[in-house]
């Protein structure tokens, strides 16, 4: 989903990269008969937000979720799918996954300051509700291994069932993956993350 | 503790990787692009590619090696060397690079820092920092790969960088460049100590070991390394394993 904001440039080659056929596009037609769709983003939620309403595609993405089709948030991407955000005053995100985006903590778990954007090589953990990745996008990837973050803000899911894997920042819980349905978001960036990323791509490409 | 990054260094001059010892007399080591994806390959957590005749535009220049690494390589990617405005800054992000490094045109005009970093945030903008030793615990900031002096010190202008906005600092001492002698320890100390946006040690690196003393002692949060991979003295895996033995922690990595 192409809407102004963003380098679409390395999802789009990570995806041509696991074979995929991709086309960069903000006509809702084509988008709501891709079999998978991929909503990037960078950059501020509400400008996020303005640019997805001025081209109407807030409504094909409550469609495309609604049509069943897998939809895949990276970083803002994955936090415009949650109901709102406190980013520069509370702005209305899509609301697919039900929570609030809210800042990473500025301190750790001990309470000692650390460094905001949470920048880097993160590992991905099983959030507690969890028993296990199967069924998910990183149900091929090994506990612990890293995926590269860079975000100031984070989407916790209101239902801890949408938390599919965490990352743990100076002993702070962040959600890395979420899902509910066809409805995923990765707070990471896939397409920088090495193999491991391509791992987690190429497992959405399956998903139908 | 933070994984400490391992960042493979492309010099880059028109469309050849190259190699010189203090930025100068460059050696042609091959296609920078072969050499981006063995690094890649190895595990080499960030590129960096920097140009040391400015030219971004056009055939094989530097926006055109980039685009052409983005195919291959699903890493982060800081590019510098002749970005002069927001339009060169926008021009390379769009081109596949994840951060642009800033040098010469940021000790000509302070701005460009706020500028870049207010239009794409300051984790997109590197301060690349080229500096040569003048006197005891005393660095000067040199521009245009390492030919002109600027009479600033190097940790007033750190902080000076810092406050206008960069998100992070590529250290280069000149000094050390090519020389394989090990980084310059007591200048990465001295930067580290004053800011608290992550520095990327850079030059001199000779042995995988020295990664030890560049984190331990000199606190950097990322080392650079170039020579040492380009002429295949080390590959990345060799690196990594070091710094594990000497208990920093690394991202774990399997080669595909």
């Amino acid at each position: 989903m192409d809407y102004g904001v963003g380098n679409l440039l390395s999802v789009r080659r990570a995806l041509e990269h696991c074979g995929a056929h991709v086309s960069v596009t903000a006509d809702p037609d084509a988008l709501l008969s891709a079999p998978r769709v991929i909503l990037p983003g960078v950059g501020a939620f509400a400008n996020a937000m303005a640019e997805l309403h001025a081209r109407g595609l807030d409504e094909v993405s409550k469609e495309i979720a609604a049509r069943g089709i897998p939809l895949l948030g990276i970083c803002l991407g994955m936090q415009m799918l949650l109901d709102e955000s406190e980013e520069f005053g509370v702005t209305a995100g899509l609301g697919l996954v039900a929570g609030q985006v809210v800042p990473v903590p500025t301190a750790t778990a001990a309470g000692e300051p650390h460094k905001i954007p949470h920048i880097g090589w993160n590992s991905l953990v099983l959030p507690p509700e969890r028993k296990n990745w199967t069924g998910t996008l990183v149900e091929e990837i090994a506990r612990d291994e890293a995926v590269y973050f860079v975000h100031t803000f984070m989407a916790p899911p209101a239902d801890p069932r949408d938390r599919v894997a965490d990352c743990l920042y100076g002993g702070i819980r962040i959600p890395a993956v979420i899902q509910r349905d066809n409805v995923i978001g990765c707070q990471f960036h896939p397409e920088k993350s090495g193999e491991v990323g391509l791992k987690i791509l190429r497992a959405f490409l399956e998903r139908s | 503790m933070r994984k400490i990054r391992l960042i493979a260094r492309l010099d880059i001059k028109g469309p050849n990787l190259i190699k010189g010892i203090h930025l100068e007399g460059l050696r042609v080591i091959g296609p920078p692009n072969e050499h981006a994806i063995r690094y890649y390959l190895e595990g080499a957590d960030e590129l960096i590619y920097m140009d040391c005749v400015a030219s971004l535009y056009g055939r094989n220049s530097l926006g055109d090696i980039v685009q052409s690494a983005a195919k291959d390589v699903f890493v982060p990617m800081t590019v510098g060397g002749g970005i002069r405005s927001v339009d060169d800054a926008t021009y390379l992000l769009r081109s596949g690079a994840d951060k642009v490094a800033v040098n010469t045109a940021a000790v000509a005009n302070p701005r460009l820092i706020s500028d870049i970093a207010r239009r794409f945030g300051s984790q997109c903008m590197v301060l690349s920092i080229e500096a040569k030793q003048i006197g005891t615990d005393h660095w000067e900031v040199y521009t245009n790969n390492g030919r002109e002096k600027t009479g600033l010190d190097v940790i007033q202008w750190v902080k000076q960088g810092v406050e206008l906005g960069a998100g992070e600092i590529l250290l280069t001492s000149v000094d050390r460049e090519g020389t394989r002698k090990g980084f310059d320890i007591p200048m990465i100390r001295a930067v580290t100590r004053e800011v608290g946006v992550p520095v990327i040690a850079s030059g001199g690196m000779g042995k995988p070991d020295d990664v030890l003393d560049a984190v331990h002692t000199g606190g950097a949060d990322a080392v650079a390394m170039a020579d040492i991979l380009h002429y295949r003295r080390a590959a990345v895996g060799d690196i990594r394993r070091a710094a594990m033995s000497g208990g920093i922690e690394v991202r774990a990595y399997e080669r595909p």
